[in-house]
């Protein structure tokens, strides 16, 4: 399945049907991790089971150093 | 105590996170300046290289009270998205709103600043605007009913001090909330002349992680805003245009 990750269009196993699916493939930190499908921030809760499509646009981001 | 919203803090030293040389450099830091609230900013994930290590994970997030800010945000749509981001990290709902309106002096845009400002509020956010020292816009950003108004000393980075010190007084002077002394710190003296004109508290971070010791300045700068606010406590005397002896003027036994 083809998405697009923080701007990088990625091909993910079709194993990888959800958010928390996808933060294991990427091997990412998944307490810093936040994340948004299509412009939808997703609540940290409720967001691993997410699902996601062909095509979809994720952002993954996280708090970094900073003033 | 230093109260923002519905928190309440000891500390009026308020730290940022930004260009540590190392990890237990930032840690020890943080730790000597006994800071409570901690800026960070928000950032993409690098998908292809997980393990990078994050401060986060370094520190026990319940000591603190994060502030992410907006950086990077040059309108304040994105500035709302950002806040929105780091607020679904569930770990705070204090924002540090940061409109950067020119790429050389990283003076933030008034406009988009107010406008974030009035968004963000909406939504439910704590918001603590960083705003140039004008006196007018801290005013409408007030009654707007921000939660912390952070006029910046001089630009970013740049460690110059309050270069308008008259400005920052009158901001003091008219605001019934916190007024937080936001950029362009460069020693503790800055720090403390901040506190002395009454601000709340003083953000800085490029002054610590830039230093040629940044642990022993975190803890100088401790003891800057602890001085100055202590001076600010005590009222200060008057200023004279003359001389006024310390010594009593009789019983000299010399003359």
């Amino acid at each position: 399945m083809k998405l697009t990750v923080n701007g990088r269009e990625v091909d993910v196993p079709e194993t990888v049907t959800t958010v928390r699916a996808l933060l294991d493939h990427f091997k990412l930190n998944t307490e810093l991790a936040i994340v948004e499908v299509n412009q939808s921030i997703l609540d940290k809760a409720s967001r691993d089971d997410e699902k996601l499509s062909e095509g979809d646009r994720v952002e993954i981001v996280q708090f970094v150093g900073g003033g | 105590m230093l109260t923002i919203g519905p928190y309440s803090f000891h500390s009026r030293l308020l730290l940022g996170t930004g260009k540590f040389p190392d990890f237990d450099t930032q840690k020890q830091a943080v730790e000597k300046s006994e800071t409570e609230i901690l800026t960070f900013a928000v950032r993409r994930m690098n998908i292809f290289e997980p393990n990078q290590p994050n401060f986060l994970e370094k520190i026990d997030v319940k000591k603190y009270t994060l502030l992410p800010n907006t950086a990077g945000a040059k309108t304040a749509e994105e500035a709302v998205r950002i806040a929105k981001l780091a607020k679904a990290s569930g770990l705070c709902d204090m924002i540090k709103v940061e409109v950067i309106g020119c790429d050389k002096t990283l003076l933030p845009d008034p406009i988009e600043t107010l406008k974030a400002s009035e968004m963000l509020l909406e939504e439910g956010f704590i918001v603590l605007p960083y705003t140039s020292d004008d006196v007018l816009l801290a005013k409408r950003l007030e009654d707007l009913g921000c939660h912390a108004i952070m006029p910046g000393a001089s630009p970013i980075g740049t460690g110059l001090g309050i270069v308008n010190p008259l400005n920052i007084h009158y901001i003091i002077e008219q605001s019934n909330v916190p007024v937080i002394v936001d950029a362009g710190i460069g020693v503790p003296s800055d720090a403390a002349k901040a506190m002395e004109l009454g601000a709340d508290g003083v953000l800085l971070n490029t002054a610590v992680s830039g230093a040629n010791d940044p642990v022993k300045m975190a803890e100088a700068m401790k003891y800057g805003v602890l001085a100055g606010r202590a001076a600010f406590e005590a009222g200060r005397i008057p200023k004279k245009l003359h001389a006024n002896a310390s010594s009593p003027l009789e019983g000299m036994s010399v003359l």
